[in-house]
């Protein structure tokens, strides 16, 4: 099996990446572009019947950082 | 009185602080993160500066799941004292032993200058030997420098004394200007700058050494 973890900053987090990426935009002429967030993704190859507990034991344990981030799984 | 440096793959500042360390007074032995566990009769740990693990996932995010790391955890978690500069300081927020997170500096940029620094806490074993609001001068050298914590936390750590040092001229984006932080038992430094990049004339500054004598006399004073 295979999930697929999202981690973002949690919101009220300065994000300077998201904001340098939404300037870039800005200048390009996406003035649309009001506002933007840098994350990441990490594609996990486990074994058949991992729990969803466990997966949320390496996020919290590992994957992500609580105290800055938020994280989400979604099994494939 | 024995210190312990952890080294770790991509550490670069462990031989400094062994150096710095061993000026002060201390025995130093150099401990490989793979190890279970810290030599006897250790007083110090510290968690040198550098690139450990490449900064891969997060700045200090697998060293702080290394092996040895569960000892140093032990360590201060019975009252023993820790040093970390740097990369040691984001290890030591990874694992919890410290509040907050090191984030992307504000301008993205790597910084390397000495900075001007304010001495905010003076009761602690590391910083005893500063008088309140001292300024001092010590290099950063880093890209992930920007703390970061709860409004809450922060005033905790503020009322508490638990701010060690703060940036004059804030480089990094950090909030409220913090450079470093203790501890509840104050027995636990984590900083952004290298004092032992200031710890001997060669080097073009002398700053940061006050915090190794302060730490060494608290151990020949105990």
């Amino acid at each position: 099996m295979k999930a697929r973890v999202h981690v973002m900053l949690k919101d009220g987090v300065l994000d300077p990446q998201g904001e340098a990426v939404r300037h870039a935009l800005g200048a390009l002429g996406f003035d649309e572009a009001e506002g933007v967030r840098q994350g990441k993704v990490l594609e996990l190859d486990l074994a058949d019947g991992t729990s969803e507990a466990r997966i949320a034991e390496m996020c919290e344990r590992l994957l992500s950082n609580t105290v800055i981030e938020t994280y989400r799984v979604e099994i494939l | 009185m024995k210190a312990a440096v952890i080294v770790f793959p991509g550490s670069n500042c462990d031989r400094d602080l062994a150096v710095a360390l061993r000026q002060a007074g201390f025995d130093v032995e150099m401990v490989w993160h793979k190890n279970r566990d810290l030599p006897g009769g250790i007083d110090l740990v510290g968690l040198p500066g550098g690139f450990s693990f490449g900064d891969y996932l997060r700045c200090g995010a697998i060293a702080a799941r290394s092996p040895i790391v569960d000892a140093v955890v032990a360590h201060g978690n019975r009252g023993g004292h820790v040093l970390g500069i740097c990369n040691g300081f984001q290890i030591l927020t990874e694992t919890g032993l410290l509040p907050g997170a090191l984030m992307r500096n504000r301008q993205l940029k790597y910084i390397c200058r000495t900075v001007p620094l304010v001495v905010r806490n003076t009761s602690s074993d590391f910083t005893s030997g500063f008088h309140d609001g001292q300024a001092i001068e010590i290099p950063i050298a880093h890209h992930d420098g920007n703390y970061f914590a709860e409004p809450e936390t922060l005033d905790r750590l503020h009322g508490e004394g638990r701010v060690a040092f703060t940036y004059a001229a804030n480089p990094n984006g950090s909030q409220t200007d913090i450079a470093g932080v203790l501890s509840a038992n104050g027995r636990i430094l984590g900083m952004m700058p290298h004092p032992e990049r200031a710890a001997d004339p060669a080097l073009g500054g002398m700053d940061g050494r006050a915090l190794f004598d302060t730490l060494a006399g608290s151990f020949a004073a105990a």
